[in-house]
C-alpha cells in the first residue's frame, strides 16, 4: 500500500465521475446525514470532481466520498481530515459522505478490494486521499490563476480561501465550475509533514457526524422506508447447519400485516407491512428442522476435545531453538490452559439490508464492510451483471468485525429475500438481537495450553498449543493460510516480542459445523491475553517486576519497549501492589502494526468480582491523524474488550446458542467503564490501526492485577459467571 | 458444513415454533402447592399450629417472586434463579428508583410478556426496612409484625394487604418465564387469616 | 385495531394490533426513526422515549397501555436541557458508531431535569440502563457533567 498503488488516472477520474452521476438518481431519504447529500443533487452542475473522492460544491462545501464503512471508528472524519490537510480547506466546509461500492474506485489498497477491516482504513488511505486533496487544491489554483491572470505559483491558499498578493481572493465554490474544466495534474506535491495545520493537531478536527448521532437525526439501514416496502425477518435453525425440512404458514399468514410467507436457502422468511407484523408472523410460524447435518456439539464437548489435542502435537506455527527438550529435562514446568469462549460482536444495530431490484437492475443499501463481495453476491443471487447492481454503504451501528463476512451472509440473505418475493417489492431485511446473539460468525472458542521453563530467574523455554476454528479456511481470503496454518490464529502467539532461547508454538485447526469470524482485533483476542498473562505468570514467579521484567526481554522491540516505558510513567508505576485494596496488571500487544501498553488498576468489588477503576495505555499508532479519535479508539477498545473479558460468553448447549440478548449476554455498563488516561507516543512512522489494538491487552493487564490480589489469573473467560 | 458429531448423529426432525419473539425463556411453571389452611387444624397447640401456618405462608415469602422484591440491598433480584438485576437498578428515595431509571422506565401497569417483562400499577420494591433477603422466616415474621417495620400495618390490615394489593397478586401472576408463588392467593389469605386467627405466632428466629 | 395516541404534541391515529410495542408505531407508522431498536426487551435503553417527561422503553410498552399519555421521542427535544445535552454531546465528540445516542441523550436529559448537579454516582444510576457497544461512557460522563455546568450557567 504505497503511494505507486495509487492510480488516479484521467480515465478513472471520468468513470468514477460516471458513476457518481448515476448515484444522483437514487433516493434520498435514508443517505448519511453528512450534510453533503446537496452537493449530488440532480442540477448541482457546478460540482468540481477532480477525481473519485472529492466534490466541492458551488456553496463552497467539499465533500470526501469514503470509500471505508463509518461504523463509529472515525474515517468519515479521518479521510476528511487529509484531503482537508492538503486541500488547505477550512474544516467548517468539509462533509463526508460513504462512496458507492466500485472495486476499481475505491478498493482498500491494503485488500485489492473494497473493505473495511484489520484497522486499515488511515493507513491504507493516508498518501491516497492527500494526493486527492492536493490534486483538487492545485486545480483550483490553476481556476484562479487563470481567472485573475497572475502565476500560479503567487496564489496561496489558507482556510479555504484563494488569495493573490494583489489583494485578489476568493472561496473555492467560485473557482469549483472553472476548475471542473481543467485536466488533471499528473503529479502533484504533498506537504511537508512540517507544515501540516489538521493532520495530529488536537482540536482542529472535530467529528463531522457527532451532531446528527446526537440528535436522532443519522440515518442507519433500520430507519429507511420507501414506498410500498416490505419488512422481512427470517426464521433460522435453532442448529448451525439445520435446513428447513417443512413448514406450516397457515398461522402465520393470518398475522394482520403479513403479505407472503417463502422459503429461502437460509430458513422461512416472512414479509409484512412493519417489523411487529413480521415478527409476529414468524413467532406464529411452524417451521420443521432437518437437523440431519447440524452441529450438535456444544462448548463443553468442544473444550474437552480442544483439551485433548492440545496434548497432541499440531502443525508448528513457530519455533526456535528445542522447547521440547527443554521442557523435557526441566525440574519444574510452569503450565497454564486458558480456555476463550465463543464471542458475539453484538453491534448495537443488528445487521440488516434493503434491497429494491425490477429484473433488470438493482440497489441494495447496507452496513456494507466488505462491499465487492457484497456487490458480486448480490448480483449473483439477482442473476445480474455487476454492473447492474449498485450497493450503497450506510452508516453502520457498530460492527466489531460482524459486517465483514467472506461469505456475505447478510447481503445473500438479502437478495434471497428479494429474489424470493420478485422484483419490484423492495425489502427491507430485518434481525432481532435474538437473530444476532443466536446467529453464529462468532469469535471461535479458543483453547491454549501454555508450558514454560525458568532458570536463574530467566525464562529459558516457552512452549504454546492453540487449539481451535480457522474462519479462514473455506473463504475468499483462504490463500492467507500457509503451511496449514492461519495466521489469524496464531498471530501474537506465533512468534513472542520477547526473547526466549527456546520456543515453540503449535497449532490445531479443528473443524466444527459453528459460523466463525474475525472480532474486534482477531486472533490477538485470545492470544495476547494467552501470552501477556503467561509472561506474567513467569515473571512473578521469577521474582520480577511486571514492567522491568518485559522491558528486560524486549531486545529488539524498541517501539514496544517505548509504549511499555511511557504508559509506565503515566501511570507512575511503582510495582504492582497491591496498595489500599488495589493492585495493577500490565499488557503490552502490538497489533495491526500499532503498539499499545495498558496497566489496569483492579479491586475486588462486589461479590468478588473485578471492579476496574483505572486504564493508563500508551499507543503509537505512527503519525497520528485525529488525536481525539485514537484517544475515543483507545477507549472503546478498552471497554469492548473489558466488558469480554468480564462477562461476554456465548455457549453452545448442544449445538443451539444459550445466549439470547443482552440479559444473558451482559454488556458492559457505565457504573462497570473505568477511567482512562490516554498517552500518545510521537511517531513520524507511517499512521497504523486505532479500532483494534486497544482490545488486546485490557483482559491481560486485569488478570495481571488479579494475580496480586491473591486471586488466580482466570484461566477460563469469561471471569465473571462463566457457564462452563 | 456439518461437524464430526452433527454428521454422525441420527438425522432428527424437530417440530416447533420457529423461534421466540423475546427472550427464549422456560414456559411458566405451574407454582408449587400450597397445603390448604383447614388441613393445620388438627394441630392440637394453637401455638404449634400457629406457628406450622406461618412455616407453610412461608413458602411464598420465601418465593423468588416475593423476596426478589424485598432485597437485603439497595438491588433488587430477577428471575427464578434471583440474579441481581440488570440493569443496575436501586430502590432509590421511595422504592420506586433512581432519577432518570425509574421502575416504570421498563415496568408498565401489566406484564408485556413479548418483551418479558413484569409490570403493576405500583411496580416497586419494598422499603429497606421490610427487607427478607438472607432472613430466616422466625426473622420475617417478627418484622412482618412490627409495626416499624410493616408500613404500621395491624394484623387485619397485613392479610388486606397480602389479599388485595396488586403488586403482591402479580406473584401469582407473574407473566411468561417466570414461576408463579406456590399456591393460589386465595390460599395464601386463608393461610394468612388462619395464623392471625391463631395468635400469629412466629416460628424460632 | 385503531389506537389514537399523542406523540410530539400530536395526535395520530394508528391502526395496528393491541401489543404493538410503541417503538414500532413510532418507526414504522409514525416514521419517527430517531427512536432506536436494540434488543426489545428493555435491557439496552436505545428505544428511549419520554411519556408524560419520563423516561420510557417504548420497546416495552404496548401501544394500548398509552393511553391519554404524551410522548416525547428524540425529534421533538426542546428546552435547556436538551439543548445543554446535545451541545455537550457534540463538543466531547461523545457517539462512535452513534446508534445507542438517541437513548443516551434522552436518558440524560431526565437526569438532569432531576438533578441538576448530578455525581458520577448519580449518572451511573441513570444511564446504567442504556447500552452501548462501542463503550464511549467515558465521554458520555464527561458531557453529563459539562451539561450540568452549562445548566448552572
Amino acid at each position: 500500500m504505497t503511494a505507486h498503488d495509487i492510480s488516479l488516472s484521467r480515465r478513472n477520474l471520468l468513470k468514477g465521475a460516471g458513476a457518481l452521476v448515476i448515484g444522483l438518481s437514487l433516493p434520498q431519504a435514508g443517505r448519511a446525514q453528512s450534510g453533503a447529500a446537496q452537493v449530488f443533487s440532480p442540477g448541482g452542475a457546478a460540482a468540481f470532481a477532480p477525481n473519485a473522492f472529492v466534490r466541492i460544491a458551488a456553496d463552497d462545501t467539499v465533500t470526501v466520498l469514503v470509500k471505508h464503512i463509518e461504523f463509529g471508528q472515525g474515517p468519515f472524519t479521518g479521510l476528511a481530515t487529509l484531503v482537508a490537510e492538503e486541500l488547505d480547506a477550512d474544516w467548517g466546509q468539509m462533509r463526508a459522505e460513504h462512496a458507492p461500492a466500485d472495486a476499481k474506485l475505491y478498493a482498500n489498497l491494503a485488500f485489492g478490494i473494497q473493505g473495511t477491516g484489520g484497522s486499515t482504513a488511515i493507513a491504507n488511505s493516508f498518501e491516497q486521499m492527500r494526493r486527492a486533496g492536493a490534486t483538487a487544491r492545485a486545480m483550483l489554483v490553476q481556476a484562479a490563476a487563470q481567472a485573475w491572470k497572475v502565476p500560479a505559483a503567487e496564489i496561496t491558499v489558507e482556510r479555504g480561501v484563494l488569495k493573490h498578493a494583489s489583494g485578489k481572493q476568493g472561496r473555492f465554490g467560485e473557482f469549483a465550475e472553472a476548475a471542473s474544466r481543467l485536466q488533471a495534474p499528473a503529479e502533484v506535491p504533498l506537504k511537508d509533514p512540517a507544515r501540516f495545520k489538521l493532520i495530529g493537531k488536537d482540536g482542529t478536527t472535530p467529528r463531522l457526524d457527532s451532531l446528527g448521532k446526537s440528535t436522532g437525526k443519522a440515518q442507519f439501514t433500520i430507519d429507511i422506508r420507501t414506498p410500498d416496502m416490505l419488512t422481512v425477518v427470517v426464521a433460522r435453525p435453532p442448529r448451525f447447519g439445520g435446513k428447513v425440512a417443512s413448514f406450516d404458514a397457515t398461522e402465520a399468514r393470518k398475522v394482520k400485516g403479513v403479505v407472503d410467507v417463502r422459503q429461502i436457502p437460509s430458513g422461512v422468511a416472512v414479509y409484512a407491512t412493519g417489523t411487529w407484523p413480521a415478527l409476529k408472523g414468524r413467532e406464529a410460524l411452524k417451521v420443521a428442522w432437518d437437523e440431519s447435518g447440524a452441529e450438535t456439539r456444544g462448548s463443553r464437548e468442544l473444550i474437552a476435545e480442544y483439551r485433548r489435542l492440545a496434548r497432541t502435537e499440531g502443525t508448528v506455527a513457530g519455533r526456535h531453538g528445542d522447547a521440547e527438550a527443554v521442557l523435557a529435562r526441566a525440574d519444574k514446568v510452569i503450565e497454564a490452559e486458558f480456555v476463550f469462549p465463543y464471542l458475539a460482536h453484538a453491534p448495537m444495530e443488528p445487521l440488516d439490508g434493503y434491497l429494491e431490484w425490477n429484473g433488470q437492475g438493482a440497489l441494495a443499501r447496507l452496513g456494507s464492510q466488505l462491499q465487492t463481495i457484497d456487490h458480486q453476491v448480490i448480483a449473483k443471487v439477482l442473476g445480474l451483471g455487476p454492473e447492474k447492481v449498485r450497493v450503497e454503504t450506510l452508516l453502520g451501528g457498530g460492527s466489531f468485525g460482524r459486517r465483514a463476512q467472506p461469505t456475505s451472509e447478510l447481503a445473500a440473505e438479502l437478495a434471497e429475500a428479494a429474489k424470493a418475493i420478485g422484483p419490484n417489492r423492495p425489502v427491507k431485511l430485518v434481525r432481532t438481537r435474538e437473530d444476532d446473539l443466536s446467529g453464529g460468525y462468532y469469535r471461535p472458542l479458543f483453547l491454549h495450553r501454555m508450558r514454560g521453563v525458568l532458570k536463574d530467574g530467566r525464562i529459558t523455554a516457552w512452549s504454546a498449543a492453540i487449539v481451535g476454528q480457522s474462519f479462514l479456511k473455506g473463504s475468499p481470503f483462504e490463500a492467507m493460510i500457509k503451511d496449514g496454518v492461519d495466521p489469524v490464529m496464531v498471530e501474537g502467539a506465533s512468534e513472542l516480542p520477547y526473547e526466549i532461547a527456546d520456543f515453540r508454538c503449535d497449532l490445531h485447526t479443528v473443524d466444527v459445523g459453528v459460523p466463525t469470524l474475525w472480532w474486534r482485533s482477531v486472533g490477538h483476542t485470545h492470544t495476547g491475553y494467552a501470552v501477556e498473562c503467561f509472561v506474567d505468570r513467569l515473571l512473578q514467579e521469577a521474582g520480577q517486576d511486571p514492567v522491568a521484567g518485559r522491558l528486560a526481554l524486549m531486545g529488539k522491540q524498541q517501539r514496544l519497549a517505548t509504549v511499555l516505558k511511557a504508559v509506565a510513567d503515566l501511570a507512575k508505576w511503582n510495582g504492582p501492589g497491591p496498595v489500599g485494596g488495589r493492585a495493577r496488571g500490565v499488557g503490552v500487544v502490538e497489533s495491526f502494526g500499532s503498539y499499545v501498553a495498558q496497566i489496569a488498576e483492579v479491586s475486588l468489588g462486589e461479590g468478588g468480582e473485578p471492579k476496574v477503576h483505572k486504564v493508563w495505555c500508551a499507543i503509537d499508532c505512527g503519525v497520528a491523524v485525529n488525536p481525539d479519535i485514537i484517544r475515543a479508539q483507545i477507549e472503546g477498545g478498552i471497554g469492548f474488550g473489558l466488558g469480554h473479558v468480564l462477562y461476554g460468553e456465548l455457549t453452545l448447549d448442544q449445538g443451539r446458542p444459550v445466549q439470547t440478548n443482552f440479559d444473558s449476554y451482559r454488556s458492559l455498563r457505565i457504573n462497570e467503564m473505568p477511567e482512562i488516561e490516554v498517552a500518545i507516543v510521537p511517531s513520524s512512522e507511517k499512521p497504523t490501526g486505532v479500532g483494534e489494538p486497544g482490545v488486546p491487552p485490557i483482559g491481560p493487564a486485569v488478570a495481571n492485577a488479579l494475580a496480586r490480589l491473591g486471586r488466580e489469573r482466570p484461566l477460563s473467560l469469561p471471569m465473571v459467571g462463566g457457564s462452563v | 458444513m456439518p461437524g464430526r458429531a452433527g454428521a454422525a448423529a441420527a438425522a432428527a426432525l424437530l417440530l416447533g415454533a420457529a423461534s421466540a419473539l423475546a427472550q427464549s425463556a422456560p414456559a411458566p411453571q405451574p407454582g408449587a402447592d400450597l397445603r390448604p389452611a383447614s388441613s393445620f387444624a388438627g394441630i392440637a397447640d394453637q401455638r404449634d399450629r400457629s406457628v406450622a401456618l406461618f412455616n407453610e405462608i412461608g413458602k411464598v415469602l420465601l418465593h423468588p417472586r416475593c423476596v426478589n422484591c424485598h432485597p437485603a440491598t439497595e438491588r433488587p433480584r430477577q428471575g427464578d434463579a434471583r440474579r441481581l438485576h440488570q440493569p443496575m437498578v436501586v430502590r432509590g428515595k421511595d422504592g420506586h428508583g433512581a432519577p432518570g431509571l425509574a421502575c416504570a422506565t421498563c415496568h408498565g401497569k401489566q406484564n408485556f410478556d413479548p418483551a418479558g417483562i413484569p409490570g403493576d400499577g405500583h411496580w416497586a420494591l419494598a422499603p429497606a426496612a421490610m427487607a427478607w433477603e438472607g432472613r430466616t422466616l422466625g426473622q420475617i415474621c417478627e418484622q412482618l409484625k412490627d409495626l416499624n417495620r410493616n408500613g404500621s400495618r395491624d394484623l387485619a390490615a397485613i392479610v388486606r394487604h397480602v389479599t388485595a394489593d396488586t403488586l403482591v397478586l402479580w406473584g401469582w401472576n407473574p407473566g411468561k418465564g417466570r414461576e408463579p408463588a406456590p399456591g393460589t392467593n386465595a390460599q395464601f389469605g386463608e393461610l394468612m387469616q388462619a395464623w392471625v386467627d391463631s395468635g400469629a405466632a412466629c416460628p424460632a428466629v | 385495531m385503531v389506537h389514537s395516541i399523542n406523540v410530539n404534541g400530536t395526535t395520530h391515529r394508528v391502526d395496528v394490533d393491541d401489543d404493538t410495542p410503541l417503538l414500532w408505531v413510532l418507526r414504522d407508522n409514525l416514521g419517527l426513526t430517531g427512536t432506536k431498536f436494540g434488543c426489545g426487551v428493555a435491557q439496552c435503553g436505545a428505544c428511549t422515549v419520554y411519556m408524560d417527561g419520563q423516561p420510557l422503553r417504548s420497546c416495552s410498552l404496548p401501544v394500548s397501555a398509552v393511553g391519554d399519555a404524551r410522548i416525547t421521542t428524540i425529534e421533538a427535544l426542546a428546552g435547556k436541557e436538551a439543548e445543554a445535552v446535545q451541545a455537550a454531546w457534540v463538543k466531547h465528540d461523545v457517539p462512535q458508531c452513534g446508534y445507542c445516542q438517541s437513548g443516551q441523550v434522552m436518558s440524560a436529559i431526565a437526569l438532569l431535569k432531576e438533578i441538576r448537579k448530578p455525581t458520577d454516582r448519580d449518572i451511573d444510576l441513570a444511564m446504567t440502563g442504556n447500552l452501548c457497544r462501542c463503550t464511549t461512557y467515558v465521554r458520555i460522563r464527561a458531557a453529563i457533567h459539562d451539561a450540568a455546568r452549562t445548566l448552572e450557567g
